[in-house]
Parts: C-alpha cells; structure tokens; sequence
C-alpha cells in the first residue's frame, strides 16, 4: 500500500552489497541513490572501467569502510534498473504499466528500503546516507522511525523544492512528454521512444549539476573543430559536444517514464509539512545527522540545507552541519572531495565506536 | 577528565538538561561535557577545521560557521543557554554577536579577559609594551584577540543593549573564581570574568 493510498504489487527489487553483515547486525549502512542512480554504487561486476556511480566514497579504507560496514544500495521503487517500475510488467494486464503504474512518494522509497532490510534480517542501521534526493529519503526515514539509523548523512538536500527547482523539473518531463513518440507513456515495445524528449530532459538537467565555473574551466567557448567558428546550427562548441554526449549515453540506460516519476517525486516533497506529526517523532530522537552542502551548488544551495538545520535542531535533533568549498556543482557530492569525505569519514567512525562495531 | 578552570565556573552556570548553543566551541570539551555528564542538548560553533574536526571526533554536534556573519543557521530562541567562551574577544563585530546570541538562547553566558587588569595596564604603562599574560598569551602581531575590552566597557555594552546581567564570576589568571579581596575593584584586580546575560524585558 503506497502513501496515496494506492495498491502496488508484487515488487521487486534490485540490490547491491558490499562488507560483510557482523553477528549481532548492527554495522548496516544504507546507501540511498538519487534521481538517476542505480544499485550498483560500488565495485564492479568483471569490467574495473565499469566501477559503481559512489564507488570513491564505499569500499575498504574509504570513508564508508566496507571493512567495518555492510553497506546496502537498492534500486528505488519506480526505477528502471531492475526494482518494480513504470517498465516492468503489470500482472493485472500482462503488458508494461506505463503511466498507469501510481504516483510513490519520498516515504514510499523508504518503506521498500525498510522491506528490503526486514527480508535481510536488519531492525537498525548504522548509518543511512544519500546525496539529492537520496538525502530525502534519508530525512524522511529518520522522521518515519526515528531511531532506526543511528548516523544519518544528508548531503546536499533540500526538504523542499523551491519553485526555481519545480520549474526545472517541469520542463524536463515536458520534453518528454511532448516528444511524439512518448504515446502516452505506452511506448514500450513499439520500437519508438520518447529519445529526443529524454536527452534534451538529461542535458538540462545537467547544466543545473554542474556549476558556471567549472563549465567554464572545463569548456570555455572553445570550439569542437579548429580555431574558426563554422557559423551554423550543428554542434560546434565543447560544450555542445559535451551536453549531447550526455543526452545520448543517458538513453542507453535510463526510463523516460522513471524519469517523469522520480522528479514528481521529489516535487511533492515536503519533509516538515506537518510540523506537529515531525515533532511528534523527532523530538529526542537519538539520531544524529549531518548534514553537508557545497558552495557552488546551485541546484540545491546551502540555504536548503540550513532550513533543514534549523528545523531538525528545533526539535532537538543532534545536527553536525557543514558547507564544504568545491567549484563543481551540485555534481561534488559524487566526487572526490577531502574535505567532504574526511568529514562523512570522521562521522561514521565515532557513530562506529559509539555503536562498538 | 577535568576541565579548564574557567570552562568549570561556565559549566556550573548551566543547568542539567538544557538545550546549549557553544559559539566559539573550539575543540567541543565543554559541550562533551554538558551532554555527555549534564544531560544537555548541545550543539557548537565553529570556524576552524581543526576544532570542527575535535567535535565529530567526540561526537558532539557542529556546525561550521562564521559567528560574525550571524547564525542564519539557528531560529530565533532556539536555545536555552547560548556560550560565549573566551570568543567575544576574537569576534570582528562583537557588537553583532551578542545580539545574534540574545536572539537565538535564552539566557547567555559570556567570559572573557579583562584588558583592564592592573597586570595589563602596568605593561603599557611602565614597560611601554602591548600587554601579553596567561589569558592573553599573544604578541600585538599574531594575536587573534582583536577586539579586547574590559570589566567596565563589557559592561557599559550590556547597558547599550539593554541586557541584564543575571550573574557575574571574577576570575583570576589561571581561570579560577576569585576570592572576596578583589571584588571591590574588579575592573582592576580580576583578569577575568563570566557574565550570564539575559534580555532586560523578556
């Protein structure tokens, strides 16, 4: 049963582990993706190019230490990656669902996690960390059960999309929506898809991931053949170049109707919209957060993560908060930063030695 | 493990279980105090790595921020108690601190180094030298301790700001509450103080 009330099943799910799970079950760490990610967050299945999308962060002597921690990444309800979604089959009709699959939400992604954990025998987690709208999910678990997750790790989040944000979302489902071959969502095995809508989404999309200045250090205005502009409409600058390639890749592995439900996911949610029901829960939660933003990220500035500074400490809620310097967007989260991985590092550690894992 | 002498005589100004704001909180021991031993809910503030670094080791809560800039990160009364330990001094708009401080807790608490100190005073004085001793252990060129005052001028600032002060401790220079003989010339005899502050019309 999803939050609207909707019925939805079977579902399946696709997951990931890496570590190893201690006797008693208490060094799990749950690991939530954002809007485009997938289970495989880490290590690689034979190809070593082919490394998971937070394979920097997981792994031995990492910050999320897989010698210490049993960490879990699941493909989120309505993906496209192998966990139950608007491409996999409907049993009521034989035939995929389309837009007929339900609208889930923030705590619907949760519950499955929570689903997910029950059937792998784990009542607590260590830790739970996410970037985007993995940090959403993240929020809205430790307001759903707080307590269950010791260490929660938010990182650059929002509780709330602004109307900038909504607006951006809007446009890319209209891409592919108005792309004719979208069919209302019942495009799969026609042979056609809504491609042109999904990439044009994508490569909006990802000037919003990236910040003004590293597009400028990385592309500049320089061009794609020589020194002279060609004067015409094909793609003549880098960073045309660069968006296209992006657009295209992204077909090879992505749903354009996941991609409608998992940006009107994050448009309805709203963390702290009933402050009576939040309080009622969070209110001396032994939970401990942190909560992390990077200076140049303009998809989700700082300000989103203090409001939710301001509102966990409002009902008490231990918040370690900290806005790292990073010129690459709200992209830094998936990178290799120091400073940002010292401090996810330093944080799971004493949660670790607090826990005595 | 014990604390500094003048983080003592702040702690016990405290009471159990009240919700602490630490501006300045460097490496977080009086916060690991208050909560680990007190029951308090306690979260600092701090600008350096180092010290935000100290707090996620000992598990106290933190947040990176620029007290001169205003805690845009903290609502309005949020806390119960909000500390200002030997940081005032530091500030580059101490003015501004206290209000935000006032604005976000309660009740706060304030300590800092008294420049009026005859220790201090003889320094420039007779030797005709900036003023160093142990609460001021810097010299003129590499001191962070920009903006110094003393006992008087504190609180003349209180009176501006039409705040009240609750309680006052007099330390000596090794941080330890003083005895009777300096009270009635403090502004000359004590090297320190801690003022608990509260707003004059709550």
């Amino acid at each position: 049963m999803l939050e609207s009330g909707a019925a939805l099943g079977p579902v399946e799910v696709a997951y990931e582990t890496y570590g190893t799970l201690n006797a008693d079950r208490t060094n799990a760490v749950y690991v939530c993706h954002a809007l485009t990610g997938d289970a495989h967050a880490a290590g690689h299945h034979g190809d070593p190019d082919r490394r998971g999308w937070w394979d920097n962060i997981i792994g031995p002597g990492r910050p999320v230490d897989t010698d210490r921690f049993f960490v879990v990444c699941a493909n989120l309800l309505g993906g496209c990656q192998g966990t139950t979604g608007p491409s996999s089959t409907d049993p009521a009709t034989g035939r995929p669902y389309g837009l007929s699959f339900p609208l889930v939400t923030v705590r619907d992604l949760v519950e499955v996690h929570r689903a997910l954990l029950a059937h792998l025998g784990i009542t607590h987690l260590a830790g739970a960390i996410g970037g985007s709208l993995g940090g959403m999910q993240v929020l809205q678990w430790v307001i759903d059960h707080p307590g269950e997750i010791s260490a929660a790790m938010v990182i650059c989040s929002s509780s709330r999309l602004s109307a900038q944000n909504i607006a951006f979302s809007a446009v890319a489902r209209e891409a592919i929506m108005r792309d004719p071959d979208f069919q209302g969502g019942d495009y799969y095995g026609t042979d056609r898809a809504p491609d042109t809508g999904l990439s044009i989404a994508r490569m909006m999309a990802h000037i919003t991931y990236l910040s003004e200045e590293s597009m400028r250090e990385k592309f500049g205005r320089r061009l794609q053949h020589g020194d002279a502009p060609r004067f015409d409409f094909s793609v003549d600058f880098q960073v045309e170049s660069y968006l296209q390639h992006q657009g295209e890749s992204f077909l090879k592995r992505f749903d354009a109707n996941t991609y409608l439900y998992m940006t009107r996911v994050m448009d309805y949610f709203d963390a702290f919209a009933d402050p009576a029901a939040v309080g009622a829960t969070l209110e001396g939660t032994s939970t401990k957060f942190l909560i992390i933003s990077f200076d140049s990220d303009w998809r989700f500035d700082t300000e989103h993560s203090r409001e939710i500074v301001r509102q966990l400490q409002s009902w008490r809620v231990p918040v370690t908060f900290r806005e790292i310097a990073s010129p690459w967007g709200h992209d830094s989260f998936l990178l290799e930063i120091p400073e940002y991985h010292r401090t996810v590092g330093a944080f799971l550690a004493r949660t670790a030695d607090d826990l005595a894992i | 493990m014990s604390l500094r002498p003048d983080l003592d005589v702040v702690a016990a100004m405290v009471h159990d279980g009240r919700r602490v704001l630490d501006l300045g909180c460097g490496d977080g021991a009086l916060l690991a105090h208050l909560i680990n031993d007190r029951g308090c809910d306690g979260t600092g503030v701090e600008i350096s790595d180092e010290g935000f670094h100290a707090c996620v080791a000992r598990g106290v809560p933190v947040m990176v921020a620029d007290i001169d800039q205003g805690l845009s990160e903290v609502e309005d009364d949020a806390y119960d108690v909000v500390i200002l330990s030997q940081t005032l001094q530091a500030t580059h708009r101490p003015a501004l601190v206290l209000q935000e401080m006032m604005r976000v807790g309660k009740v706060g608490i304030v300590s800092f180094p008294n420049f009026a100190h005859w220790r201090l005073r003889w320094s420039l004085a007779v030797r005709g030298r900036m003023p160093a001793s142990r609460s001021l252990p810097y010299h003129w060129y590499d001191t962070p301790n920009i903006h110094l005052c003393s006992i008087r001028d504190f609180e003349t600032l209180l009176a501006h700001d039409d705040l009240r002060t609750i309680r006052r401790v007099l330390l000596d220079e090794r941080g330890r509450p003083v005895g009777d003989a300096r009270r009635r010339r403090p502004n000359l005899l004590a090297a320190g103080a801690v003022y608990m502050v509260g707003r004059a019309t709550p």
